[in-house]
């Protein structure tokens, strides 16, 4: 019999650990896409960020986000859980799950990178290397582990009844929020708004980079939403496998119906933002509900997400070069909200499923749907007030923004001294 | 001697350089060049914004020839060249004082290319 359980566990730590990486393989997926998105005089300097946020976000979960994020009851952690240092009965929610916490670390660690890297999109293009990196300090050991603790963590947000179930809302919105604070601090990029605010197209670079990262990203994704059941469980991770790949290609659908309609043509790079939004609606509830609702659940996201993006620019004149604000945050919101209302009875019994209520369309009552609004409120207020303090604070300290000269050099010169494609007529020496 | 400077269509490139080869003409100098003429642009769209591409993709090829061979140097680029449509292009036609061959060091006439 022992022989028996230990064979399930080592089964099961096989499973995190190829989730795992595959989320860690999302780094390469959001390098790509943000890269693409942007100019190619900038493309060093976002492939750096991709790079070494993760660098930056291991430490700082290391020394101290894990500990927030599972200090059980107080959400300021001992001393001696710090580092990773403590044994499993020290991280108590995690203590009935019975693979290794090596692997429950490495597992949660790239998903805190994820909530971290998303921010970079957003500020592309002016943002000042340095202070990016201390904001993803904060990002990763503060305003993420904080909010995980409320719901992952068996926190306030998860006793009254907020369900997450990959993190829609602990993570894509929790990026998205901080992004959307960061662009508020740090402004538009030179050029991006005429003198009377409407707006000019800065091209991305390359769409085919774009493209690629949205594949990388969707696979991804896979592992994202069926390493949460912590553990194998056949019957839930085809399941989520399948709602996953649902709201993604609906998601990439419902832009395409939106962009038709609104812009006369299916913009590529809509699409891809469409299938990216409706995946991060998946992650709330993909283990909750049926897979017709989760076709439903990305068709609805993808349309917000152009939606969303076109309104920004025009109408808030935000300037999102990748799309993140509108993907991560709006599609986070609409993935939590989307769990109060589509959430079925329990299909599969799983004992590190926690179900939520029943969905308002599904025989439930506000209940649900309720709880999941407070759940966004409070995430939301947290994560924007923090990171607004803290971009501010960059602002007023060290700058946050590069000198309007290097901005329209190129980050790449400017910043790193180096160019991404040299030989390719760029400012730098060319074939001739 | 005459400089025939052709300004083409990037697509009709092919037809050109071949008809010029079949036609003699086998020494010219290509470059990828930018313009804009009756043409005018394009608008194209990038997430929901509209923007102009007024200078279009053109395609410059230059031939020097002898006097007497302008015409039917003209005659083979504007066959080959030709859609009928806005944008086929411009041809100049320049005076050349003089020809060198630098490996020979041969002058004139008989330093351009001959078939």
């Amino acid at each position: 019999m022992n022989q028996i359980q230990d064979l399930k566990i080592s089964l099961d730590t096989i499973w995190i650990l190829i989730m795992a990486l595959l989320v860690f393989f999302m780094n390469s997926g959001f390098a790509m896409l943000e890269s693409g998105f942007c100019r190619a005089k900038n493309a060093v300097s976002m492939l750096s960020k991709n790079l070494i946020v993760f660098f930056i976000s291991t430490l700082s979960f290391w020394f101290l986000g894990f500990a927030v994020m599972f200090s059980g009851e107080n959400v300021f952690p001992e001393l001696k859980s710090l580092f990773l240092a403590g044994d499993k009965s020290l991280y108590q929610p995690l203590e009935n799950y019975e693979i290794p916490l090596q692997a429950l670390f490495f597992f949660q660690l790239v998903f805190a990178g994820t909530a971290a890297r998303i921010v970079s999109g957003a500020v592309a293009e002016r943002v000042k290397f340095t202070s990016f990196l201390i904001f993803t300090f904060f990002m990763s050991c503060l305003i993420y582990p904080v909010v995980g603790h409320s719901i992952l963590g068996h926190g306030f947000l998860y006793q009254i009844g907020v369900r997450d179930f990959a993190g829609s809302l602990m993570i894509h919105t929790v990026g998205g929020v901080a992004s959307l604070a960061g662009v508020m601090v740090l402004g538009p990029r030179v050029g991006k708004y005429n003198k009377d605010f409407s707006p000019n197209a800065i091209l991305g670079h390359s769409i085919p980079m774009i493209t690629l990262g949205g594949f990388i990203l969707w696979l991804g994704w896979f592992g994202f939403n069926m390493g949460c059941t912590f553990g194998f469980s056949p019957e839930i991770c085809s399941h989520v496998l399948l709602c996953t790949n649902a709201c993604g290609i609906m998601g990439g659908l419902g832009a395409l119906f939106v962009s038709y309609l609104l812009l006369k043509k299916p913009d590529l790079s809509m699409v891809i933002n469409g299938l990216l939004g409706g995946l991060v609606s998946s992650t709330a509830s993909c283990a909750y509900v049926s897979l017709e609702s989760a076709h439903v659940i990305g068709f609805i996201a993808g349309c917000l997400v152009v939606i969303s993006i076109l309104v920004l620019d025009k109408t808030f004149h935000i300037d999102d070069p990748v799309g993140a604000i509108s993907v991560h945050a709006l599609g986070g919101i609409w993935g939590a909200i989307a769990l109060g209302l589509f959430s079925s009875p329990v299909q599969f019994d799983y004992p590190n499923i926690v179900y939520p209520k029943p969905g308002l369309f599904f025989g439930g009552s506000f209940e649900q749907l309720i709880s999941q609004l407070i759940g966004i409120g409070c995430i939301v207020a947290w994560t924007f007030v923090i990171s607004f303090i803290i971009w501010f604070v960059l602002r007023k300290t060290i700058g946050i923004r590069v000198s309007q000269r290097a901005e329209v050099d190129g980050l790449d010169i400017a910043e790193h001294g180096m160019e991404a494609y040299p030989g390719f007529g760029g400012s730098g020496e060319s074939i001739i | 001697m005459k400089m025939v400077l052709a300004i083409i269509r990037p697509s009709r490139l092919t037809a050109v350089k071949d008809s010029l080869n079949e036609g003699g003409f086998s020494g010219i100098t290509v470059n990828a060049v930018k313009g804009r003429g009756t043409q005018k642009g394009i608008v194209e769209r990038y997430r929901g914004s509209e923007y102009k591409i007024d200078l279009l993709d053109k395609v410059e090829i230059k031939v020097v020839v002898e006097d007497e061979e302008l015409d039917k140097v003209i005659q083979v680029i504007t066959d080959a060249a030709r859609t009928n449509e806005l944008g086929d292009g411009k041809i100049f036609v320049l005076n050349v004082e003089q020809a060198i061959r630098i490996r020979t060091n041969e002058t004139g006439v008989s330093a351009l290319e001959k078939k």
